[in-house]
């Protein structure tokens, strides 16, 4: 039995109304949207913040939107059921269509929303324990002490960002509306991260409203593979979003890119490592070569930490071929005959 | 129905220590394994993670409702996916029962002919520590069948026999040519 502390509960009925609530009470309050991350942190003790802002009743943040210049608007209280369920989703940005539908399970998919997953807290499994576990141990830097676990001489906590979203929506230039004190702002998802386990990103007490995706050419295709133990609940051991998109004529590469997860406190995008696929022929073996060299090179900049669950040496190993998996996911994507027809 | 509570409590917790509804089980109580799955407005969810405050107004279906809504809905005596479950022997312990058994009522009502595929998808945020989720698995595959009205799939542990006619007795015909 693991029993909440005590808090209250504010159920503000509009954004501005979230704002004012968490200029006022600062560090004391926590947004909740879905809980399933922010509850099982209570539980353990890890966030105790006195009053908990449930956005559950602010119109307008919920639901998926194609705008018309082709943007895809998700609002930021979208559960990840309704994301990865959704055709405009799949067909827009297949990467986060296949990311939303890989977290956790079926009743924590209809409960986290993807604001949430964006906002999720960094991990490690000396941090994500129980009051009663952490104690016996000996605190962390993150979260109450002075030593880090996992890199004993270290200064800076390297727990893992472990949100399924955030290498997805790297590869889709993904841009982030926030409301705060000074009103609305976009910011593009590469500038939220970062590199602290503590606290991964730029952006606090400000409310998340909407997650918005430029529209993505003819030839674009997308992929997300996941490892994990198990094919359900489990976070990621290492996530790998990848993108390609075909030129005009659909017979060359135009753009890749190739964005990670579950490694260290921000996701990373390798940049030098999709750019190997640049310009090269469909269905060419220079293609498939580039895609093995990618693979390499992926190997050579990935260095796991044995920060989260899973053996740090094999995610390493595992890197190349996740990464594989993924660029091919996407060529594949493109090599069936509708699909060719249509580019 | 009106219940009161702390803020801090959870709706696993009011259903159990407050109303007296122990059918949820508290299993992990973080999240990981689904024993405490309700339907909250039919949808399954994780009573465990859910802030019993929050759930105001929402209809929850738990373990217990499963049987009072199948007869309100004009059928008789037990769902029948609590029915198939029993009939399967799909359980052991029993404490992943009422999630598995929610899940699987969600996702009947939104889909009355899944695949296989599909079954499993739809219980795969339900944790089994005893059964090895085979007879589970065909419990609601003959739920599907019987509701369908189709000829229910030989269990894997009676390959050559359908002991699922006429309510789990073998046919006359099947036992005499043994
Ligand atoms: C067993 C289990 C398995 C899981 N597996 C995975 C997994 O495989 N992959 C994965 O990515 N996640 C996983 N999760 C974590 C979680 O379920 C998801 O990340 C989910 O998307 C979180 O969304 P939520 O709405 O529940 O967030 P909440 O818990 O409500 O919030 C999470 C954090 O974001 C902040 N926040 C929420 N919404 C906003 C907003 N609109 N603006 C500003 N801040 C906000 C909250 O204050 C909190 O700090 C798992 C959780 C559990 C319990
Ligand atoms: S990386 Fe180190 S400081 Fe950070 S949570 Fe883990 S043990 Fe604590
Ligand atoms: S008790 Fe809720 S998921 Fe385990
Ligand atoms: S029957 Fe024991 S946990 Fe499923």
């Amino acid at each position: 039995m693991l029993r909440l502390p005590k808090f209250e509960i504010a159920r503000p009925t509009s954004i501005d109304e979230v704002v004012a609530l968490l200029s006022e009470h600062g560090d004391d309050a926590q947004i909740i949207a879905g809980g399933t991350d922010l509850v099982p942190n209570m539980k353990h003790e890890l966030f105790t913040p006195k009053v908990v802002v449930s956005i559950a009743d602010v119109p307008d943040i919920a639901g998926v939107r194609v705008e018309s210049d082709g943007t895809l608007a998700i609002g930021a209280m979208t559960t990840l059921h309704d994301v990865a369920s959704d055709e405009r989703v799949r067909s827009i940005a297949p990467a986060l269509g296949h990311a939303t539908a890989l977290i956790s399970g079926p009743q924590l998919r209809r409960m986290g929303t993807l604001g949430g997953n964006v906002m999720l807290d960094t991990r490690c499994q000396w941090y994500n324990q129980t009051h009663f576990w952490r104690k016996s141990l000996g605190y962390c830097l993150k979260k109450d002490g002075t030593v880090c676990h996992v890199v004993q001489s270290g200064q800076k906590c390297v727990a893992a960002a472990s949100n399924d979203s955030a290498p997805a929506l790297m590869t889709l230039d993904a841009t982030l509306v926030f409301h705060g004190t000074d009103g609305r702002r976009e910011l593009p998802i590469d500038d939220l991260w970062r590199a602290d386990g503590i606290y991964n990103k730029h952006v606090s007490g400000e409310l998340l409203t909407e997650i918005r995706i430029p529209a993505t050419p003819r030839g674009h295709r997308g992929a997300y593979e996941k490892l994990r133990d198990r094919d359900s609940i489990d976070f990621p051991l290492l996530g790998v979003a990848a993108r390609v998109d075909w030129d005009d004529a659909g017979d060359r590469v135009a753009r890749a890119e190739v964005c990670l997860v579950a490694l260290q406190a921000r996701p990373v995008r390798l940049k030098k490592v999709a750019e190997l696929l640049v310009g090269k022929q469909r269905a060419s073996a220079e293609l498939d070569g580039a895609i093995e060299a990618s693979a390499e090179r992926a190997y050579k900049q990935c260095r796991p930490l044995p920060n989260i669950p899973g053996d740090h040496e094999y995610r390493h190993e595992m890197a190349p071929v996740f990464v594989r998996r993924a660029l091919r996911a996407c060529v594949r994507a493109s090599e069936n005959a509708s699909d060719a027809a249509g580019v | 129905m009106d219940v009161a509570a702390p803020a801090h409590w959870t709706l696993l917790e009011v259903l159990r220590y407050r109303m007296g509804l122990t059918g949820s089980k508290q299993g992990c109580d973080k999240g990981d394994c689904g024993a405490c799955t309700v339907l909250v407005d039919g949808r399954p969810e994780l009573s465990c993670l859910t802030l019993a405050a929050l759930a105001e107004g929402k209809q929850i279906t738990t373990i217990e409702g499963l049987m009072p809504a199948h007869v309100a809905a004009g059928g008789e005596g037990a769902d029948p996916v609590q029915d198939a479950f029993d009939r399967c022997g799909a359980l052991q312990c029993g404490f992943c029962q009422p999630g598995m058994m929610l899940s699987a009522r969600a996702l009947l009502n939104g889909n009355a002919c899944p695949t296989k595929g599909e079954i499993k998808d739809a219980l795969s945020g339900n944790l089994c520590r005893c059964t090895g989720y085979t007879q589970i698995i065909q419990a609601v595959e003959l739920a599907v069948a019987e509701a369908a009205g189709v000829e229910p799939v030989s269990p894997a542990w009676a390959p050559h026999e359908n002991p699922w006619r006429s309510n789990g007795t073998a046919p006359a015909n099947e036992t005499t040519e043994r």
